[in-house]
């Protein structure tokens, strides 16, 4: 319906259409290189498209030259007919938009945001009751209309951040990343009011993503990378690419499934890809290699064919693509097994190096952490999982000694480490949110920075350093601040090992990285499990609940499950359940529904 | 859906209501930064209190070392002149060695010392009077010797008064009227100029924050994707400042009158229009650093290094600029602050000269014309 | 793991090279930024020239008009001592006394003088004659300054016209011969020009990472706070002593204000102030959460730190109130120390009690700084 309004002069009824569009940009480096090459496409109006790739495949580029914020550098290009560069704010006032990081003003309270783009875009005083209601109704912000946006958690600012780009009705909706660093709960709502809407409204949308269920849903899917368009098509004919090389393979009894994943992505000759799920491997393989060609990674393990899905078709694609570049980034970081020397092989597994009984914060009124109990083993890899805002990051600041605990016991290697000398904190590695580290020094200067503060010194540290960044593949002379999303986590964790810590703290390491930077990071978890590191990771992507010997699932501060996926899923719903995120929405769903329950009772 | 809802080519009323609905942004940003209110309110009281009761240049009870070799009728004349001022409190000490002591440690200001043939030269005619001053703080160690002098004259011209002697010849005696501050109270200038101050630490130094800010959190890149235009931007961010620049004048004019005893003699009309002006030009100097810098802690250095301290020490407030290098004096003439500070002294003080308040507001209206198209500039909807 | 020493040198080793590597990342990361560099040390170049001339209460043109309405010999002999002083000059010869507001309004003179038309008979007849100054008073400063000196111009026309030779002043000045105002100012400058950034700069230090995230992964490293803090501070005292040394070299070299103490001695000085300022910026840097917060608090201290310093108006003018307050302001001592020593050529024993203050500051503010690393809770 809105189409009506669209003006004549749009070329039939392409939303966008692109021939030859380049930008170059500066790269760290001091190097020009091109963030969008060449690209030709044009979308058709009522339709939603998913633009998927990597990071640095040029997709916020892309989403800043259709606004007209960045302007290209070759080629032409025409939003809702017309020629952005000329007329950007005639684009603009046609528009929504919702960059990456949605410009919310924390300060102001949610009606407050809400209120100041309806004015900005005139949305009519009539009409804008009316699409308030509804997007509270569909946000389910209503009770929180009075609070500051800045207090609302990460997933709730994006849906306010989704709101207030729908103030009123655009021609073409924009969305850059909506769902990064939002969990299961929240970005299931968030599509739940794309699609609402676009049923309703009968929107035209192009969205960014880095999950492949939510591109499944579009009717059209774009792969990029490094600038360049790899594929534009429905998603069937995508995912269809990948038809007879998807298998799925079950692990040894007694032995976790990333194990076997660990062979099976590290011979990226024969098989493209392989992740852990529902407690066996689903992996794809090379076109040219026959999964006979497979036995000695197989070890024998059972091995059936699956249906292919849309991430297997995406993975293939940027394989094909990258073929002959050079290495990407899973097997340059995993290369090596012994990433580090074991910290202490001999001693028996199974001895808890974490022990938290009763563990209780409280921040004034509210509970941030309620009565938390948990151990970790030695060697283990313990997830932490839960909603934003479950009192995941406040149970790690507790644990690793940067918060004072309101009540209750809790031990790391048997001392608690805000009490302890500082000598007990040379044996944990702790990894914050975000890889913050010194942005304007150098990859080396960070490292020997860390090493130092850890106290190696001279020769050693060198030494160390050395063998740290080749095992990263880092390039030492570079630029904290300048590196890529992904490079930067690697020097997080980079950083977080440089002196071989016992037990190693990792607060969402994976959030805003891609599925290939991630498949990495996982890898590189792997090797340090099986040499004795004990690994405690926070998370909200629930398929890698998958590569951990033992979960635990928080919500409001509560801890709702404790064990292996595999019980996990079961107390979720039995076996029908093997997907990690509808057991955690499950689980999450039937602890709210008892918090209810015990509040009316009460 | 129609036309009106997508806010294009509606003209005045779409620009009105977004120009309010930013208007009300900023406002309640403002408000609710606390730390930003306090240096938008608290620091100017801070000043006015400082500047007001703190800080003086005049020179009242200084303590002397007096040392007097020579007990002389002419001696102790001197001495009671001495004693006598209001701005001198000589103590009596024995020795040089204790006087010097006392004049390094900062216990007194000054050595007076009448040597022993005083009364004898006095006599022949050419008696002298030793006067050690601490130059370390040269403005004192000057208005000292003038007092000193003073006192010594007044106490000559009394003992000859009384001896009879009368003088060959009459005397060149001295008028001396001091216009727009009779008592020569450095509180009078230093209160006007500290309009000047507030304005300036207000404007610059508060709104250098605002646009980096958006940069820095990000919240420009939404912001940009709506038909909002980037004058209206610089329009809202100028508000609430404005009414924050108007509060702190309100307060510099009330403890002028009424806690300093400052007058004001011009029009307060005059004085309220050139403050909003100054006020204006000192608000988009900040939004032009921020937007050019877009980052917080760039633009706070850079506001304070290119337009406070030079209104500190460049515009005339505490340092007569005709004391000033001609090199010096040129850059001071292109400072907004120099023309508001000439302009606002004489409208407290001397009253309204209505020539000039136009020729400075002249001045002003042209860097608000300039400044407001380069913040603009600043502003354009592009990322790179 | 990094083994842990235990004998006591080889412990000491040890601390200090945990330091010594947080000291080299800070610095580091301070100066790689090629902004940070300029904004470090542009502001201390500029300022210095700036205070060197701009910051000038002497008196050096004083632009007059004169009314000479007795055209007569004394007249123009009193006008001729008044021009060969160098510091007054004529800048209208007026006819009426309507002349003279204009003039005075308009900030073309300073001062205006009127010598009635009987002046030569009066003063020839034995009688005094009167001669009116009218001055612009909206610096009272410069005005009274003015009125002083054509006071002593009169004086000595009157003796040397009478032929008597009265008591005479005989001034000395010490450690500033001539009463110039730069050398009351710019040596103090050499402490204040460094307070303003370094307090800054320490304010921000804890700030920032905290704002960035990166405090946490220095708080979870086995560095105690003792070490977080001289790893921190030390950068910032750093920077705030060559700051100085820019300022000192320009007042030395440039201005050439000469010295007469000991530079051990006030590096001495500069370094115990240096402390005590860095101190109070950790404290704030420690309770401020954002860097945003860090920049407005300590610029709000900084400002009154600065008036109360008795750079430029000395502390006993102060109320009483105010004067007590001084005594936890660093940079009244840092600036005594450093003109006393400069100017005076003050010895230890002299400057001694000036070092109190500025160590009890220390000493409050360095353990609070620290303890608050890890009890301020983001």
């Amino acid at each position: 319906m809105s189409t009506a309004a669209a003006p004549s002069d749009a070329v039939g009824d392409l939303t966008v259409a692109c021939e030859g569009l380049r930008k170059v940009f500066n790269g760290p480096d001091g190097k020009p290189f091109d963030a969008v090459h060449d690209l030709s496409f044009s979308l058709r109006a009522g339709t939603i498209s998913a633009l998927v790739g990597p990071d640095g495949a040029g997709k916020t580029t892309l989403m800043r030259m259709l606004t007209g914020l960045l302007k290209a550098d070759g080629g032409t290009l025409k939003v809702l007919g017309i020629d952005v560069a000329a007329h950007p704010q005639a684009v603009q006032d046609r528009i929504s938009y919702m960059p990456q990081r949605f410009g919310l003003y924390e300060d102001l309270s949610v009606q407050e945001n809400l209120d100041l783009y309806a004015d900005l875009h005139g949305v009519p005083q009539d009409v804008r009751a009316e699409r308030f209601k509804r997007m509270l109704e569909m946000t389910d912000m209503a009770r929180f209309t009075g609070r500051a946006a800045g207090n609302l958690s990460g997933g709730m600012k994006q849906k306010l951040g989704l709101a207030c780009t729908l103030v009123r009705v655009p021609d073409l909706l924009l969305l850059d990343e909506p769902s990064v660093g939002v969990d299961p709960l929240s970005r299931r709502d968030l599509w739940e009011i794309i699609e609402q809407l676009i049923e309703s409204d009968g929107l035209s949308v192009l969205v960014s993503t880095a999950y492949m269920d939510e591109a499944e849903r579009c009717d059209e899917v774009l792969v990029m990378d490094h600038g360049r368009l790899l594929a534009q098509d429905t998603p069937t004919e995508i995912t269809a690419r990948a038809r007879g090389l998807t298998y799925l393979a079950s692990p040894a009894p007694g032995t976790p499934a990333r194990d076997l994943q660990a062979r099976l992505i590290d011979a990226p000759d024969r098989v493209i890809d392989a992740v852990p799920r529902g407690g066996a491997v689903r992996f794809i393989r090379q076109p040219d290699t026959p999964v006979e060609r497979l036995g000695d990674l197989l070890q024998g393990r059972p091995v059936e064919e699956r249906g292919e899905e849309l991430e297997d078709a995406f993975m293939l694609l940027l394989r094909q693509h990258n073929a002959g570049g050079k290495p990407d980034a899973i097997h340059e970081a995993a290369s090596q097994d012994a990433l580090v020397s074991p910290a202490a092989p001999d001693q028996t597994e199974g001895e808890n190096v974490i022990h938290v009984r009763d563990l209780v914060r409280r921040f004034g009124d509210f509970t941030a952490v309620a009565n938390t109990s948990f151990d970790v083993r030695r060697g283990e890899i313990f997830g932490l999982l839960g909603p934003n805002g479950a009192g995941k990051t406040t149970t790690f600041r507790m644990l690793c000694g940067l918060l004072p605990a309101t009540s209750g016991t809790l031990e790391v290697a048997g001392v608690n480490l805000r009490r302890a000398r500082a000598e007990a904190r040379r044996r944990i590695g702790y990894v914050a949110q975000k890889f913050s580290l010194y942005a304007n020094i150098s990859v080396r200067e960070n490292l020997e920075f860390f090493g130092g503060a850890y106290g190696l010194r001279g020769p050693a540290l060198k030494q160390r350093v050395q063998t740290i960044v080749e095992q990263f593949g880092l390039d030492p002379a570079a630029t904290s601040g300048a590196l890529p999303h992904g490079y930067r986590q690697r020097l997080a964790m980079a950083a977080g090992l440089v002196h071989e810590p016992e037990i190693l703290f990792l607060d969402e390491p994976t959030s805003g990285i891609d599925p290939l930077a991630r498949r990495a990071f996982w890898r590189t978890i792997t090797s340090l499990s099986q040499s004795g590191v004990t690994v405690i990771v926070t998370t909200h992507f629930m398929e890698e609940a998958e590569y951990c010997d033992r979960i635990a699932i928080q919500d409001a501060g509560h801890m709702l499950a404790l064990g292996t996926p595999q019980e996990v899923r079961e107390q979720a719903g039995g076996d029908s359940v093997d997907d990690m995120n509808e057991a955690f929405i499950a689980i999450v769903e039937q602890g709210r529904a008892h918090d209810a329950e015990e509040k009316t009772a009460a | 859906m129609n036309g009106t809802e997508k806010g294009t080519g509606n003209g005045e009323s779409a620009f009105t209501t977004r120009l309010v609905a930013l208007v009300r942004k900023e406002t309640r940003q403002m408000l609710r930064d606390r730390s930003n209110l306090a240096v938008g309110l608290l620091l100017p009281v801070a000043l006015i209190l400082l500047f007001g009761f703190g800080l003086s240049f005049d020179v009242r009870h200084a303590p002397i070392a007096l040392i007097m070799q020579d007990r002389s009728e002419g001696a102790r004349e001197i001495v009671s002149g001495l004693r006598g001022s209001a701005y001198l409190d000589p103590v009596d000490v024995e020795t040089m060695e204790e006087a010097s002591r006392m004049l390094r440690d900062g216990r007194v200001d000054a050595i007076v010392q009448i040597p022993s043939d005083f009364a004898r030269r006095q006599v022949k005619g050419g008696a002298q009077i030793q006067l050690i001053l601490n130059g370390v703080d040269s403005t004192t160690a000057q208005t000292l010797e003038a007092y000193v002098q003073g006192a010594v004259a007044t106490a000559m011209a009394r003992q000859a008064d009384r001896g009879g002697v009368v003088s060959p010849g009459g005397s060149v005696m001295l008028m001396t009227r001091t216009w727009f501050n009779e008592e020569g109270n450095s509180r009078w200038y230093l209160v006007p100029g500290l309009v000047v101050l507030i304005m300036t630490l207000v404007g610059a130094f508060l709104s250098s924050l605002l646009i980096a800010r958006e940069w820095e959190r990000g919240t420009l890149e939404s912001l940009f994707v709506t038909p909002v235009q980037p004058l209206e931007l610089v329009l809202a961010k100028l508000a609430p400042y404005i009414v924050v620049g108007l509060i702190d004048l309100a307060m510099c004019l009330l403890a002028a009158v009424f806690l300093f005893g400052v007058p004001i003699r011009g029009s307060l009309l005059a004085i309220v229009v050139v403050s909003i002006l100054y006020l204006l030009v000192s608000l988009l100097v900040g939004l032009l650093i921020s937007g050019v810098t877009r980052n917080q802690f760039a633009a706070s250095q850079v506001a304070l290094l290119i337009s406070f301290m030079p209104a500190l020490m460049l515009s005339g407030f505490i340092f007569d600029l005709r004391n000033i290098p001609i090199a010096v004096r040129i850059v001071a003439e292109f400072l907004p602050a120099t023309h508001f500070m000439g302009v606002i002294k004489t409208l407290f003080l001397a009253g309204t000269d209505w020539g000039m308040v136009a020729s400075n507001s002249a001045i002003l209206i042209g860097y608000i014309l300039v400044f407001t198209f380069l913040t603009r500039r600043t502003l354009r909807k592009r990322l790179d | 793991m990094a083994p842990a020493p235990n004998r006591f040198p080889d412990r000491a080793v040890a601390w200090l090279a945990e330091v010594a590597f947080l000291f080299r990342k800070e610095v580091l990361a301070l100066f790689k930024d090629p902004a940070n560099r300029i904004i470090l040390f542009a502001p201390a170049f500029i300022q210095t020239l700036l205070f060197g001339y701009g910051a000038i209460l002497d008196l050096q043109h004083v632009p007059y008009a004169l009314l000479d309405q007795s055209r007569g010999q004394a007249a123009s002999e009193l006008i001729a001592r008044l021009d060969g002083t160098g510091v007054f000059s004529r800048q209208a010869t007026l006819n009426n006394t309507n002349q003279i507001a204009p003039l005075i309004d308009r900030q073309k003179v300073l001062m205006a003088i009127t010598i009635p038309a009987d002046f030569d008979r009066r003063l020839a007849s034995g009688e005094d004659a009167p001669v009116q100054v009218v001055f612009d008073g909206r610096n009272s400063t410069t005005a009274g300054s003015a009125a002083a000196y054509v006071a002593s111009v009169v004086q000595a026309f009157n003796a040397s016209r009478k032929g008597v030779q009265g008591v005479t002043v005989v001034r000395r000045a010490w450690f500033n011969p001539n009463l110039e105002s730069r050398w009351q100012i710019l040596p103090a400058m050499i402490a204040t020009l460094s307070m303003l950034q370094t307090m800054l700069l320490a304010a921000l230090s804890v700030a920032r990472e905290r704002e960035q995230g990166t405090f946490d992964q220095l708080l979870v490293t086995p560095m105690t706070p003792l070490q977080i803090l001289v790893g921190k501070a030390l950068p910032s005292i750093v920077v705030g002593l060559l700051q100085s040394t820019i300022v000192l070299l320009i007042v030395l070299l440039w201005f050439r204000v000469p010295m007469s103490g000991s530079p051990f001695l006030l590096y001495f000085g500069l370094l115990c102030f240096n402390i005590a300022s860095v101190g109070i910026g950790m404290t704030l840097s420690a309770f401020a959460l954002n860097m945003q917060q860090a920049m407005l608090f300590s610029f709000m201290l900084i400002m009154p730190l600065t008036l109360l310093s008795g750079m430029l108006t000395p502390i006993r003018n102060m109320p009483l109130v105010l004067q007590y307050v001084t005594y936890v302001n660093p940079l009244r001592f840092g600036v005594a120390i450093v003109r006393r020593v400069y100017l005076e050529g003050a010895g230890l024993g002299e400057i001694a009690p000036n070092f109190l203050p500025l160590l009890a500051v220390a000493a409050v503010t360095l353990p609070l700084s620290a303890w608050l690393f890890r009890h301020r809770l983001a």
